[in-house]
């Protein structure tokens, strides 16, 4: 019995020291810490406010091109225009053309000359009008930014931040439609962070922006419209959320979700019709942070429920559910009590048409239906 | 008439598309300056004349074709391009003893263009290059044996054996970059900086023949010259890209005149006293609010294009002879020097030894340095910032992950 213990470390990295330590202070706001570990209720709450995840991205950039005189914001239509997705609106009027600057349509240029601020010590904030834009930039992003450090010997940091909308849009096919969570997510030197909610957009790309890495954060188009409570502590400015942790949006038995971006909705939509039609509690993971990966509190629920899914809209090959299943096997087998599953993208470039585009990305109907298969229901 | 206007205008075009050769009036010379009434003291200035055809201008005036110097900053000059060649032929060998691995690319012939860069700027102006780096680290103040000892995979290397051959960096030199032609839009984000911060510094930013016709470089040309950004661009023209000919690979070979609505200087980056005095030029250029230029150093490899590639399938032993024997750098230099009784011929011996002396004891202390321990702590190190890395990074089995 005790060789395969060897084999099952998730013991071990559940309790391993860091488990328990707190990032450390000098990057990541501690005063945030209880709103985090706060169990959702926020409707019943004083002083929270419905946000939409627009203005929360814009009150955090606000927030930081104030606060930093180093921070500065580039891209496509960021200054004049108020942003392609009106994400930068009112900041050129705020901070002036010196802080907040349009640039031409030359995504692998403007990326550089981001990254070559960063390395003379600015903390430029790049924005992509959408990360399909970004492939143009990919080199820049992964060779110049993410591996100087290393390269470096530890010299050279980087403080940039990638910003901009990724993955499933409504009617704009397949150049336009794409998940970067995977391609980026495998990249040792950057951390990639992917916000659902209003709180997660500002807590995130403030933590992005102050963490002295280059960050990459995946935000979803069809999310800037939508409001959500935020916290009176989250609405300060000195709201950050730490990078690496994932959230329990919603507490369960039964399953464990683990989701990430625009899917999280659609998993708690999921998760109340499994409650109501089944009677089963699904526990929902907002992983929040595609890299690092919170693979505590994953391998804890799954350990709590036995069960684990992944919600995700990324193509299935080599994506993040194939990482979080591999890491189940690597650190939860035992724990399971049934095969993992996962709903997915479905691996096809991105149609037009309404009806086959739904067929391209999870839909709740067919979390629930994998759900009930898992839950052998 | 318009007939006329129009055959002239075409002309040219035509003439360059299908020239056989990548036209290079500049002179190559290393030798071609003059100078007379040299003072007796090391450090009292006197004026050098260059040769008028020293540079060729686009859309510019010429730089001034006087350089003021002392004999003690010639001798420096001097005494750095022997270092460097020295280090360069070290590498060589080490790479010969299979020492070195991967790619190395020496710039053995292209010496004076790091001098003189180096003697026209200071140490607050930014200097961001391809993999061709090995004399950049050194001038930008890197040690000879922190360079042999980074190409030999050392600890105690320049970016602890962590970036080999292309990828040194240095206070205010920003590699050492191994993908052709992404320093570029790099080097003009620098430049944003110095503006950003408002300092009175300028960045250079190199890339070879062969990387200028990279579409990133024409994106970074445009952004500099729309935001004014004091970079001075340079390609380093040694002729050939990889084994491609600049007219092989350049539907317009005159890299100066690349940046279109840039000004461009072309330099005899073959000699250093040029460089330097086109370097210092640019610099106030830029500084003064005139926004970029795009320099071309003409210049020559003696070498192959990286250590595997012998150099002579595509160009001739006589070209790189030629070459070598009568427009070398450090040779030319060292021909003024010693005709403007700058110096004497003992005195010359005595600073070859000596930077050979200096040069061949850090190399062996490089060789003995130790290399990196292999264990998790060192390999996992410095891929993030120290404090903000994540808990743990995963080695090749899951019992390998290294926790921080």
């Amino acid at each position: 019995m005790a060789a395969p213990r060897v084999f099952r470390p998730a013991a071990r990295l559940l309790s391993s020291r860091l488990a328990s330590t707190p990032l450390r202070p000098a990057f990541t706001q501690t005063a945030c810490a209880p709103s985090i570990l706060r169990a959702r209720g926020y409707a019943s709450e004083s002083g929270t406010k419905e946000v939409t995840v627009r203005d929360a991205l814009n009150e955090a950039l606000a927030e930081e091109l104030e606060s930093n005189q180093k921070t500065f914001i580039l891209g496509e239509e960021v200054a004049q225009y108020n942003g392609a997705y009106k994400v930068t609106r009112g900041l050129l009027d705020r901070f002036g053309p010196k802080r907040v600057i349009d640039t031409p349509i030359t995504e692998a240029g403007f990326c550089g000359i981001a990254v070559g601020a960063a390395l003379a010590g600015l903390h430029p904030i790049c924005e992509f009008m959408t990360f399909n834009f970004a492939m143009q930039a990919i080199d820049q992003i992964i060779n110049s930014a993410a591996k100087t450090h290393y390269m470096s010997g530890g010299i050279q940091p980087c403080n940039v931040t990638f910003r901009g909308p990724n993955g499933f849009a409504a009617g704009v096919a397949a150049q336009h439609s794409q998940d970067y969570s995977a391609w980026y997510g495998s990249i040792p030197g950057l951390k990639v962070v992917s916000p659902w909610s209003s709180e997660d957009a500002k807590g995130l790309l403030k933590a992005a922006i102050r963490d002295p890495n280059p960050v990459v954060v995946l935000e979803n188009e069809l999310m800037y419209g939508q409001a959500f409570p935020m916290s009176e502590a989250s609405q300060k400015s000195d709201f950050v959320l730490p990078i690496g942790k994932a959230k329990i949006e919603r507490p369960g038995k039964d399953l464990t979700i683990v989701s990430v971006s625009r899917c999280v909705g659609q998993s708690l939509t999921a998760a109340q019709e499994l409650k109501s039609k089944y009677g089963v509690e699904a526990e929902v993971i907002n992983l929040r942070s595609i890299k690092p990966l919170d693979v505590e509190t994953i391998i804890a629920s799954l350990k709590k429920t036995g069960r684990l899914m992944v919600v995700e809209s990324g193509y299935p090959m080599y994506g993040v559910s194939s990482e979080i299943m591999a890491l189940s096997m690597e650190y939860g087998f035992d724990y399971l009590t049934a095969p993992a599953a996962r709903v997915t993208g479905a691996e096809v470039p991105t149609p037009y048409a309404l009806g086959l585009e739904n067929m391209s990305f999870p839909q709740e109907d067919t979390i629930v239906g994998q759900a009930a298969k898992v839950l052998r229901l | 008439m318009l007939f006329r206007v129009a055959a002239r205008q075409a002309a040219p075009l035509r003439r360059s598309a299908f020239a056989p050769l990548a036209r290079r009036s500049v002179t190559t010379d290393a030798a071609s300056a003059h100078a007379e009434n040299i003072p007796q003291e090391d450090d009292k200035p006197f004026t050098v004349r260059l040769s008028d055809e020293s540079f060729e201008t686009y859309e510019i005036d010429p730089p001034p074709y006087t350089l003021e110097t002392t004999k003690k900053e010639l001798k420096q000059m001097y005494h750095d391009m022997v270092s460097i060649r020295r280090m360069e032929m070290a590498a060589d060998r080490l790479y010969k003893e299979k020492k070195i691995r991967g790619f190395c690319h020496l710039s053995t012939g292209q010496e004076a263009v790091a001098v003189g860069i180096e003697h026209a700027i200071n140490r607050m102006d930014k200097v961001i290059t391809a993999y061709r780096c090995h004399g950049f680290a050194l001038m930008r103040g890197g040690t000879v044996k922190s360079i042999i000892g980074e190409l030999l995979g050392r600890r105690e290397g320049i970016a602890y054996g962590k970036g080999g051959s292309m990828h040194m960096f240095a206070e205010n030199f920003y590699g050492g970059n191994g993908i052709v032609g992404a320093q570029v839009p790099v080097g003009a984000g620098l430049a944003f900086a110095q503006q950003y911060n408002e300092q009175p510094n300028t960045s250079i930013i190199l890339y070879g023949d062969g990387a200028s016709n990279q579409g990133q470089v024409f994106e970074a040309f445009n952004m500099a010259k729309l935001w004014n950004l004091p970079a001075l661009f340079g390609c380093e023209n040694n002729k050939y890209g990889m084994g491609t000919s600049a007219a092989r690979s350049s539907a317009l070979t005159e890299y100066y005149k690349r940046g279109q609505y840039i000004p461009g200087l072309k330099v005899n980056g073959m000699d250093v006293l040029a460089t330097k005095a086109a370097v210092e030029y640019g610099k106030n250029y830029a500084i003064s609010g005139n926004g970029p230029l795009v320099f071309e150093y003409v210049t020559y490899r003696y070498g192959g294009h990286s250590m595997s590639d012998p150099g002579t399938t595509y160009r001739s032993r006589e070209e790189i002879q030629r070459m070598r024997s009568t427009n070398d750098p450090i040779a030319g230099l060292k021909q003024k020097m010693l005709e403007w009784g700058v110096t004497s011929e003992e005195e010359l011996k005595g600073i070859d030894k000596e930077a050979r002396a200096y040069v061949d004891a850090e190399v062996a202390e490089a060789e003995n340095m130790a290399v990196p321990e292999e264990n998790s702590r060192i390999l996992f190190e410095d891929i993030y910032v120290r404090g903000s890395e994540p808990k743990w990074m995963r080695g090749r089995t899951v019992d390998e992950t290294f926790y921080y």
